[in-house]
């Protein structure tokens, strides 16, 4: 095939990347964008493999990795999603790394000049050190999101934090982009031990950037690294001159910003202070200075009959919803309630689940029609005028704290449950959620606590309903 | 104005309207669907997968050849996880269940 040919076939896998994520904008064109995104790819692939003299070993590796992938895609739940998407956040960072060193032992298997113009070295050490940072970072978070903090420290949930850290941070980048420098000036022998440095130092600065942010913040993380994954293969596609590998990395690396953006915004955290970290490690202290408030608490049977006899209700869930897998029980409690003539809507934060969008994603395998769940701002409206906000799993998302000026979540948008005509409030114990914080929508005259875990107590009512 | 333009200066055109592009489209991305989006981006990203098969390419067998095949081999994993995996759950999205809701 020709330059050109190759060009063009290129530009329309582009165009099909672009399509399959303007499909995402419906649940209904979402399918058909998804299958736009694996025709692109193919071609993408197809097109390139036609450029190499052997086949032997990529079809191997593809045969191997694609089966692999296939069998995690089947295989992984639900709740485990923020673990995979970590996990390939760290194999397109570690790929760049390695196309990038494969840059550096021969340019002329990519069609570039050897020596490396300074131009494409410049370009090739961004994209280096992007996916050296990507790759580490990516491993640091899988390993957060897994609960791998017992076996390692490095992998707590709790912020590791200490003292000159941020200096360390500095200085460590600063050193690399130094030997990024001394890589662009170095003569074609001696340009391999400024690259190799840089990328250690950046492997390094990727697992330091990422151990000092805690477990509440692992929405951003994750779409941080969603980002820099992308900018890492925009990068690796400035080194090689190929546009496609540009748009797509572009693509990737604005919508992880965006999501990080929302991510922040939704809890009320500016970028920085996420990034700088150390917040969000204080989970399941119990909150201090209950003593003199009253709480007023219920069974499954009160929630049933409260539930049965409400003309709306309003269903919060929150992590702790999923935790519990309670979802397929609440999925039943609402079917039911619908049955009964009871006008049931699911309300959603935007951090309700571990990662953007990842409640919906439960609530979809809990085959909870998509026409029932809606987001914060277009249901909080709504709160006022309906009968019972049922709160499951969830807590500092719906903290009227946060309306209050000088306190720490003040400006945090919430779920305004307090302002239903009757609030219920499921929970397994009085502890306070990631911020630490006490609850006053837990002591209200209109509140009613049940406490238990909440797959039980949703059976429990279930059964009351019937 | 003379001379020709400069390959980098074509590249850092592409990436600027493509940036402008990802912007506008995502924004228009349903909040519902964060999470396939991160999914389905992901197994775009894979398309790195190109610069690795060009590394593992040459005729030759060489430790470039050897780079290259590992790097296809990671990023297959994104390919096809990431799209079954993005597939899998927009199957889940459905409207109505059994027809009984109002």
């Amino acid at each position: 095939m020709s330059s050109n040919q190759v060009a063009l076939w290129y530009l329309v896998a582009s165009v099909l990347f672009i399509l399959a994520l303007k499909g995402l904008s419906h649940p209904e064109s979402a399918r058909r964008g998804n299958l736009f995104g694996m025709i692109g790819m193919a071609i993408a692939v197809l097109t390139t493999l036609t450029l190499a003299e052997r086949y032997d070993l990529i079809l191997l590796a593809i045969l191997i990795g694609g089966a692999i992938g296939a069998v995690v895609a089947r295989r992984v739940q639900m709740t485990q999603m923020p673990e995979l998407v970590a996990a390939m956040h760290s194999l397109v960072g570690m790929a760049a790394v390695l196309i990038a060193v494969a840059v550096v032992n021969n340019p002329t298997a990519f069609d570039l000049p050897d020596p490396l113009p300074t131009g494409s070295r410049l370009e090739l050490f961004i994209g280096t050190f992007v996916g050296a940072i990507t790759f580490s970072g990516s491993v640091i978070a899988f390993g957060k999101l897994a609960g791998l903090g017992k076996h390692f420290r490095l992998f707590s949930s709790a912020p590791v934090v200490f003292k000159g850290q941020h200096l360390l941070n500095l200085v460590a980048a600063l050193v690399m982009i130094g030997f990024g420098i001394a890589f662009f000036l170095a003569p074609r022998e001696a340009q391999w031990p400024p690259f190799l440095v840089m990328t250690a130092i950046a492997f390094v600065l990727g697992v330091l950037i990422i151990i000092p942010i805690g477990g509440a913040d692992m929405p951003v993380v994750i779409s941080m690294l969603n980002s820099y994954s992308g900018w890492a293969a925009a990068g690796i596609g400035f080194s090689l001159g190929n546009s496609m590998l540009i748009i797509a990395g572009s693509l990737v690396g604005s919508s992880g910003a965006i999501l990080s953006y929302i991510m922040c915004r939704a809890m009320n955290r500016s970028f920085f202070s996420v990034i700088l970290g150390g917040f969000g490690g204080a989970e399941g202290q119990v909150a201090a200075g209950t003593g003199d408030k009253q709480v007023k608490s219920g069974s499954a049977d009160d929630v049933a009959f409260l539930l049965g006899n409400a003309e709306s209700v309003i269903v919060v869930p929150g992590y702790g919803l999923a935790v519990a897998r309670a979802q397929h029980a609440v999925a039943e409690m609402v079917e039911k309630l619908i049955h009964k003539g009871v006008k049931v809507r699911y309300a959603i934060h935007p951090v309700a689940g571990r990662m953007p969008g990842h409640m919906n994603v439960l609530l979809a395998e809990a085959e909870v029609p998509y026409d029932q769940v809606f987001e914060m701002e277009d249901i909080n409206s709504d709160f006022g005028t309906t009968d019972v906000a049922f709160v499951l799993g969830a807590n500092d998302v719906v903290n009227p704290l946060a309306e209050q000026p000088g306190s720490p979540i003040h400006g945090m948008p919430i779920l305004e449950a307090h302002k239903a005509r009757t609030v219920l409030v499921n929970k397994r114990s009085m502890a306070a959620g990631y911020a630490g914080l006490d609850n006053p929508l837990f002591y209200m005259e209109r509140t009613m606590m049940v406490f238990g875990d909440a797959k039980k107590v949703v059976e429990d009512i279930v059964k009351a309903l019937e | 104005m003379t001379g020709t333009i400069d390959p980098t200066v074509v590249h850092l055109t592409v990436f600027v309207l493509a940036v402008f592009v990802g912007y506008h489209v995502v924004w228009n991305v349903t909040p519902a669907l964060h999470t396939p989006l991160m999914s389905v981006t992901n197994a775009i990203s894979s398309v790195i997968m190109v610069g690795a098969i060009l590394a593992a390419g040459p005729g030759s067998f060489g430790f470039g050849s050897l780079l290259g095949a590992v790097a296809v081999g990671l990023v297959a994993i994104n390919t096809f996880g990431g799209f079954l995996v993005t597939q899998r759950m927009l199957e889940m999205f459905k409207r109505k269940s059994k027809g009984d809701g109002k």
